[in-house]
């Protein structure tokens, strides 16, 4: 008896040795990159994406990740070479679960990996106190999909996003809803996370400027299913028009139950509810939803892009896929530029970028912030969104004319050829 | 006036769901004093199920109620299996144990219970098929949909139904019995281990139904939409006096309608200090208010006469 125990716990111990020693070896070398002793034929450079992979929001957060996914499995098939070696990039995929302290940990977790640069946050919330760790760390930073102003106010020159900002997505859902719909009395609704009050506020300060009353802000969280009460209270105010700031997994109840009530309001939502999934959480009411997203619809997104993103996962893109894809590609650019999968070496080519990709061209402020990003208006009409209007430096206009213009000014030198194919998707 | 009606109704049908998941709560408090935490779960697994057998069903062109009808007769069985499996599995081994140690197996087996939902019907918010069209119906400028009549019909009618069992039957009186003194009721005769089972499994098919109305009247569910209810529905049997099922029921309806006219006036009170987003925070102000004043619930007269 005492032997055996003896000698099963020696063996418990042995595996443990073994295990550790097993998992520490590879680590180090990895990602120091230029150790002359062992001369490795390729480097492997890690690449963080950082989504939520859990919770309400998963399927937009496996949305971000595929679009890393298809960038980072494309530039090893197109064999790299980086300091004279072969790049092998490998994706680290991580779950913030939309929660700010896991975006911490896991911001926390990738750096100590050593990544050579992140795609994300998927959301603002996650995104703001995890660009101080990355900042502090000097790993480069591109988000695809948060809004929220505050992410590239802080001054840090690792934070970049290739998406539209709040304060120019608000204004824009906001001009549109004045001045097509012109409502007298707004209700604006948000659900208490920074993207959502973000993004309530600049549509209250748009239309208050433009003379419309804007009543007192209704607030839920993001797991508000339950609606009925405060739109009960709104529903006595007689709003002409409901905006909402928040996803659609709490925005589809709303509508619903908006509709169930007997509002007659139109109803209008920032890029988290602006997706196909609307139709099927509020059903026909959704129709005639109006919603903004940053940047441009999927659907204009290159074909290029379209096709292999259907090929490598056998769905469609969702919301941000396009633009993580080109976070990604950046990332791995900046780096071929650079030559080096060094943060401190490639940063630099990654801040003065221009480049084009599935959303067109691209190219950072002295912020971090996309130059000129465009913000698309959808409706919905028959269970889809559908683009009807992009705006662009305050100026809005169709999907149409947006593609015409656009057309010439996306050369075909860069790595994607971009807008033309996209062209004849988005006219279908 | 017709906005006071308004969130009256609003807060009627939440209640009458709320009322449903706290008999379950307390019908189980008041045989075995356990706290059984994953009630709220259960409640889900119902809704997911009947969400799986009503997309199923809905492109067979049957009439609509008699989908949602399959849907709840399918979800009750599934989660009586899985009422059981809990005594059986998680509280049995454990009855007599200090009263933490259930406790910390029934938060176990929720989590449990949310991560197997999770595998089988993934992490996304579900769209409930909506194939009952709401019609609405005006009733002093406010609006009732027949699927708000509905829940609340069925609420009140499962509820009867309930005290019937427990006060006019047999199985009513030795369910009674061994709330009354297990040890007692096992002398005179009472399988008290079949007793104990048959409530978890009648605490399970309320929460089945309980399930599939929650799904159809929001249109949503989600691997963790059980636990914000279980967390309420447990609430409103505490505020009704938990193994009270009189109680549970009024402490249900109650704190339904409190949410609802917090939510709806509390910004006016308050200036718009606060938002409707305090509207929990607002309903359990009225449960610590009552309880302080209270401790036994509205209608609670027995909890704590025994250790």
């Amino acid at each position: 008896m005492k032997h055996s125990k003896l000698a099963l716990t020696l063996i418990a111990a042995a595996i443990g040795v073994i295990g550790c020693g097993e998992e520490k070896k590879p680590e180090p070398p990895k990602v120091e990159a230029p150790k002359p002793p062992p001369p490795p034929p390729s480097i492997e450079i890690k690449i963080g994406s950082v989504a939520p992979l859990t919770g309400g929001i998963a399927h937009l957060g496996k949305d971000n990740e595929n679009g890393v996914r298809l960038a980072v499995d494309e530039a090893n098939a197109a064999k790299i070479k980086i300091d004279g070696k072969d790049a092998k990039f490998v994706m680290m995929g991580e779950d913030d679960q939309a929660d700010p302290k896991v975006g911490t940990t896991v911001a926390q977790k990738l750096v100590d990996a050593k990544v050579a640069g992140v795609v994300g946050h998927l959301n603002s919330g996650t995104s703001i106190p995890a660009s101080s760790i990355y900042n502090g760390a000097g790993i480069p930073v591109i988000s695809g999909s948060a809004t929220n102003p505050k992410l590239t106010e802080q001054g840090f020159k690792v934070q970049f996003r290739v998406v539209g900002r709040d304060d120019q997505q608000g204004p824009a859902i906001a001009s549109y809803l004045a001045t097509n719909a012109k409502p007298r009395v707004v209700a604006v609704i948000d659900d208490a996370t920074a993207y959502g009050e973000g993004l309530a506020n600049e549509v209250e300060k748009t239309l208050t400027a433009a003379k419309i009353k804007v009543l007192p802000r209704e607030k839920g969280t993001d797991k508000t299913t339950d609606w009925k009460a405060v739109l009960t209270k709104l529903k006595g105010k007689r709003p002409d028009a409901i905006f909402y700031g928040g996803m659609d997994a709490t925005g589809g109840p709303l509508m619903k139950q908006g509709r169930e009530l007997g509002i007659k309001a139109v109803f209008a939502f920032g890029d988290g509810a602006c997706t196909d999934e609307m139709s099927k959480l509020a059903g026909d009411a959704a129709e005639g939803l109006l919603c903004s997203q940053a940047g441009i619809p999927v659907k204009a997104a290159s074909q290029k892009f379209l096709d292999a993103y259907k090929k490598a996962f056998n769905v469609d893109p969702i919301l941000y896929a396009p633009f993580t894809y080109d976070a990604a590609n950046m990332l791995i650019d900046a780096m071929k530029r650079a030559d080096s999968a060094d943060p401190a070496k490639y940063l630099p080519e990654l801040a003065k970028l221009s480049f084009t990709g599935a959303t067109g061209k691209i190219e950072f402020d002295d912020k971090g912030d996309r130059k000129d990003a465009e913000m698309t208006i959808f409706t919905m009409k028959g269970g889809k969104i559908e683009p009807i209007a992009i705006i662009k430096g305050g100026n809005s206009m169709t999907v149409d004319e947006y593609l015409k213009m656009a057309a010439p000014a996306v050369p075909a030198e860069a790595p994607k050829p971009a807008a033309e194919p996209a062209r004849d998707e988005a006219k279908k | 006036m017709d906005i006071f009606i308004q969130q009256l109704i609003n807060g009627v049908t939440l209640g009458s769901v709320y009322a449903v998941v706290a008999l379950g709560y307390t019908m189980v408090y008041g045989i075995i004093q356990l706290i059984n935490f994953a009630h709220g779960e259960v409640v889900m697994i119902g809704a997911m199920v009947a969400f799986s057998v009503i997309t199923a069903l809905a492109p067979g062109g049957w009439p609509p109620l008699m989908v949602v009808a399959a849907g709840t007769i399918v979800a009750i069985p599934v989660c009586m299996a899985i009422g059981y499996g809990l005594e059986r599995i998680a509280y049995r081994p454990l009855r007599n144990a200090p009263r933490l140690a259930p406790l910390i197996s029934a938060i176990g087996m929720s989590i449990i219970l949310q991560h197997l939902a999770l595998l089988v019907w993934s992490r996304n918010f579900i769209a409930f098929p909506q194939i009952i069209k709401s019609e609405p119906y005006h009733i002093g400028g406010a609006i009732i949909t027949n699927v708000q009549i509905a829940i609340i019909a069925t609420s009140v009618a499962m509820m009867a139904g309930l005290a019937l069992m427990v006060y006019r039957t047999r199985l009513g009186t030795a369910m009674r019995a061994t709330a009354q003194n297990p040890q007692v009721a096992g002398l005179m005769g009472v399988d008290i281990n079949r007793i104990i089972a048959v409530t978890f499994l009648i605490a399970a098919a309320l929460a089945a139904v309980a399930g599939v109305m929650v799904g159809s009247y929001y249109g949503i569910a989600h691997y963790q939409m059980g636990s914000l209810l279980g967390l309420k529905a447990f609430s409103a049997a505490v505020l009704g006096g938990i193994g009270n099922l009189p109680g549970a029921m009024l402490g249900g309806v109650l704190l339904g309608v409190v949410e609802a006219l917090g939510a709806g006036y509390i910004g006016d009170f308050t200036n718009n200090w606060f938002g409707s987003n305090y509207q929990d925070v607002f309903a359990f102000i009225v449960l610590i208010a009552v309880l302080v004043f209270r401790p036994t619930g509205l209608l609670g007269e027995r909890v704590g006469d025994r250790t």
